[in-house]
């Protein structure tokens, strides 16, 4: 591939946070409008990718990257097949939509340029996750996903519900990126290779090797939390405290669907195994079947949609499991029109949220007069979800029951889970395009009327796509549907099924869930009520769990630090100097470092008097009266030793010290001013002799280590070095210096930040008032709090 | 400790403290000195004036506030480190000229900002250490 396409495709990685800098200015300059300049950065990717899907459709792969962490043997590398080219389609031309409808969505929002930003990061992060070719590209991408989302569904950060639901996001896909980089470290241990596209040339010694397992669930842990199956689909619908138009594009469209992405990746090489086959179907299945059940208790439109997503998720990671072609057929089916008709969906009960003032299907009716362009896009893109012709949805639905019919009893239990989650979906699809349009005119907290532009664009634009897509079905098979199915398969496959009904075992079936999604949709009442009771009576859930795991965490960190941070200085002092005695003597005992008995030089008087007058500072501090004088007492015995450091040549030491000594001085009496103290000291006697003990066996431990460090022979090779070099290299006399600022610079600029850092730390202490309530252990959030009192 | 003697000796103290803390960062390179040393110094004199004569007064001759005196020193230091990046050379990799100033040859190097950043940082530290403790004190 040429260089300049190359540099194109770096250019299409990194744009979205190129515009995610720019925006805030310009909303700043151009206010919402903004959302049609910002929307070209999308535009501009999806028109980017646009360009391979020609040699991608004739089975060509596009890698290219560059060096990173050369030591590491790490690159930045992007992987182009069937499969990232459809995600990345998708996530730049959803982008695009989603990009607009926030402006207008976000109108006159005080931190409109703020959202932008995020939802671009986001988008860059996405498109990086699916494009990445190493592991380590990979992971830092699907992390980065994890964190803009959680400040996406943060972003109405004053509302307690959205941090908390912030913050189980980040907990939740958090940890499973913790697992997922697990699992691929074992991957990368058992074949040795570093990147997707070795792995999946490397072929079969994954499946074989005894850690197959472990990569396994390890790399389940991170789609699972990521694509919210049960029982980790909990974050998923609280995710919807975060604006709709993240909703829309994150948590239906697209980062939910990175989990589905990691498993359709993986399976050509980890697939076509037992575990695989058994544990995806039916985890997926459970999240189906869980997630339309939670749906039906639900009024919020919102949240009808995003459980309606978890069992998407549950029916894609089932079909990718199942192991046959068709079903791979059926999934890539499935997720592209889910992209579609999910995205327009949530789109429209923005739209009718921000037209009608409310999103609770019960407080909604007859507002399709009003909004005649949104009806239509709802009603298109449920058409779609419910799986009738002539929808892309449509062709999915009869893959699916075309891949699920011949596969034995598994297969057929499968088959009736896959009936029963889509008719219930079909209800719950129906009665979000529906319920709040037809019927009665209902009263609603604002006058609906169509939104600008910018609010409908979107959704009618995917809705329609949804048709025209299953019109044109042998383009967007060619272009999209064969090669990535090809991709997710792991060999050519050729996907044909179009519009026009064949009869067969599929389309009854089809039929069949169409019929009982009507009735669904009629008795919806009455099973929300049904539901309602039953999880009434269960009493308790994931997300419960979720609560009191937290709170666990918090109460037991909590004891954890009134245990270890008692708040007792002489607690924190005592604990400190018998660590530092053991660590001096154990070391030394243990390995029989202890040193010989040194010979006594002879010492000139001038030494000896120094000697003398340490002796005495120090015997003055024992027996002084109050504890000023046994402050200024230490200062002289400091002072004695500075003298001997300049008898001893090494004036630059001596000279430090003395400064510090004084300093010293100086600070530690301002700090006995201020404390209150008593002047004298007043410590019980076994107090006093516990104190002395540690001094003792601490100073005894210093003087002998400092002595068998002088036993050892010398080893003068830096010595000799700095000597040598300080002159010549570094164009000073003073060695001392010349390795303080310029050999060991990058430690002594670590140094002095510590210094800053730690007067800055004290200066906060100093400043602390005296009445001031003493802190405490951390507080629960309200949030758990109230679900505790409850 | 406010005698008489001492505030009138002590603006006099800590100016020729300061003029000394100066020479010693000066000469670090080459005599025993430096700027950790002369960083010390300095501070012991603004803590003698501020002993001697009020907190207030040293704050108004040291202009600003003392932690913002540490942190542009470390900003110096940092950015001294950054000067040989330019040339293609480890980050911290000394840079020496000579500058001819009224005739006289003199080295200037990036490690001479380096010492002159770590100066400063000392300096503040400490100064708005003792500075806080002393203004404490008269509550």
């Amino acid at each position: 591939m040429a260089a300049d396409g190359q540099w194109l495709t770096f250019l299409a990685l990194i744009l979205p946070f190129l515009g995610a800098a720019a925006a805030p200015l310009l909303v700043r300059a151009m206010g919402h409008n903004a959302a049609w300049v910002l929307a070209l950065v999308p535009g501009f990717i999806f028109y980017h990718f646009t360009g391979f899907l020609q040699p991608v459709a004739a089975g060509e792969t596009i890698s290219g990257g560059y060096a990173w962490i050369e030591s590491l043997d790490t690159d930045f590398s992007w992987y182009i097949d069937g499969l990232s080219l459809t995600f990345a389609l998708l996530i730049s031309g959803i982008g695009t939509l989603i990009v607009l409808y926030s402006g207008g969505y976000l109108k006159g929002h005080a931190h409109h340029g703020r959202f932008f930003s995020f939802i671009l990061m986001f988008m860059g992060a996405m498109q990086g996750l699916v494009l990445a070719d190493s592991f380590l590209t990979l992971f830092v991408f699907w992390e980065l996903t994890s964190i803009t989302s959680f400040l996406l569904i943060g972003f109405d950060h004053g509302r307690e519900a959205s941090r908390r639901a912030a913050l189980q996001a980040l907990v939740v896909t958090g940890l499973g990126g913790l697992s997922l980089l697990a699992g691929l470290l074992v991957i990368g241990g058992i074949t040795g290779t570093a990147s997707l596209s070795a792995l999946l040339a490397e072929g079969e010694s994954l499946r074989g090797a005894p850690l197959y397992m472990a990569a396994l669930l390890l790399v389940l842990g991170g789609a699972f939390t990521k694509s919210a199956q049960f029982p980790f689909h909990f974050w998923l619908p609280n995710a919807m405290e975060a604006p709709t138009p993240v909703s829309a594009y994150l948590h239906s469209a697209t980062m939910v669907k990175a989990g589905v992405y990691l498993v359709m990746r993986l399976n050509p090489v980890m697939g076509d195994t037992l575990a695989w086959e058994t544990i995806l179907p039916a985890f997926g299945g459970a999240t189906l079947l869980v997630g339309t059940l939670l749906g039906v208790r639900q009024t919020d439109l919102k949240l009808m949609l995003a459980y309606t997503t978890v069992a998407s998720l549950g029916l894609l990671v089932m079909l990718t499991g199942f192991g046959s072609k068709v079903a791979v057929e059926a999934a890539v089916l499935y997720l592209v029109a889910h992209s579609m008709f999910k995205g327009a969906l949530f789109m429209v009960a923005g739209a009718i949220d921000h037209e009608a003032g409310t999103r609770d299907i019960t407080h909604l009716g007859g507002i399709g007069r009003a909004m005649p362009i949104t009806f239509a896009a709802a009603v298109l893109a449920a058409l779609s979800m419910g799986g009738l012709p002539p929808f892309f949805g449509f062709l999915a639905k009869e893959e699916i029951y075309a891949g699920l019919a011949h596969g034995g009893s598994w297969g057929a239990a499968l088959t009736a889970v896959a009936i029963a989650g889509n008719a219930l979906m079909f209800a719950l699809g129906f009665a979000v395009a529906l319920k709040p349009f037809t019927g009665e005119r209902v009263r609603t907290p604002k006058t609906p009327h169509e939104g600008p532009v910018l609010l409908w664009i979107g959704p009618a634009v995917l809705a329609a796509s949804g048709l025209l897509s299953a019109l044109a079905s042998g383009l967007s098979h060619r272009f999209i549907s064969s090669p990535m199915a090809s991709a997710v398969a792991g060999e050519p496959v050729s996907v044909s099924i179009s519009v026009v009904p064949h009869v067969g075992a599929p389309l009854l079936l089809s039929a069949l869930t169409v019929a009982l999604g009507i009735a669904a949709y009629l008795a919806l009442e009455r099973g929300r009520a049904a539901m309602a009771a039953v999880l009434e009576a269960i009493g308790w859930g994931p997300d419960r769990g979720f609560d009191q795991a937290v709170r666990g965490t918090v109460i037991a960190s909590a004891a954890v630090t009134r245990f270890v941070q008692n708040g007792r200085l002489d607690v924190y002092m005592t604990v400190t100097f018998i660590i530092l005695a053991a660590a001096l003597f154990v070391p030394m005992i243990a390995f029989g470092e202890l040193p010989a008995v040194p010979e006594l030089p002879l010492l000139p008087f001038y030494e000896v008097a120094v000697l003398a007058i340490a002796f005495i500072g120090l015997g003055a501090v024992l027996w002084a009266r109050d504890r000023l004088t046994a402050i200024v007492s230490l200062g002289i015995q400091g002072f004695a030793v500075a003298v001997l450091f300049m008898l001893l040549g090494a004036p630059d030491l001596s000279f430090t010290q003395f400064m510090v000594e004084t300093l010293s001085v100086v600070i530690l009496a301002l700090v006995m001013t201020r404390l209150h103290l008593s002047p004298a000291d007043h410590r019980p006697t076994d107090q006093k002799l516990l104190d002395t003990s540690v001094a003792v066996v601490c100073g005894a431990g210093l003087g002998l280590m400092l002595l068998r460090v002088v036993q050892v022979p010398f080893d003068g090779t830096l010595s000799a070095f700095f000597a040598e070099n300080a002159r010549v290299i570094a164009h000073g006399r003073n060695i001392v210096n010349v390795i303080i600022v310029d050999f060991r610079g990058l430690d002594t600029l670590g140094e002095i930040a510590v210094v800053m850092i730690a007067g800055l730390a004290i200066l906060a202490l100093v400043r602390i008032r005296p009445g001031a309530a003493p802190a405490r252990a951390p507080k629960l959030p309200k949030a758990v709090e109230e679900k505790l009192e409850a | 400790m406010r005698t008489l003697i001492f505030r009138t000796i002590a603006p006099y103290l800590a100016s020729l403290m300061v003029l000394f803390s100066v020479f010693v960062l000066l000469r670090g390179h080459n005599e025993p000195g430096g700027g950790f040393i002369g960083g010390l110094i300095a501070a012991s004199a603004f803590a003698i004036y501020g002993i001697a004569c009020g907190v207030a007064p040293v704050r108004r001759a040291l202009y600003f506030h003392p932690m913002a005196i540490s942190g542009f020193g470390l900003l110096v230091s940092g950015l001294s480190g950054v000067v040989s990046l330019f040339k293609d050379m480890p980050f911290l990799t000394g840079q020496w000229a000579e500058v001819h100033i009224l005739g006289l040859a003199v080295d200037i190097s990036t490690i001479l900002f380096f010492d002159i950043g770590v100066y400063l940082v000392v300096v503040g530290a400490i100064t708005s250490i003792a500075l806080a403790l002393e203004e404490r004190e008269h509550v």
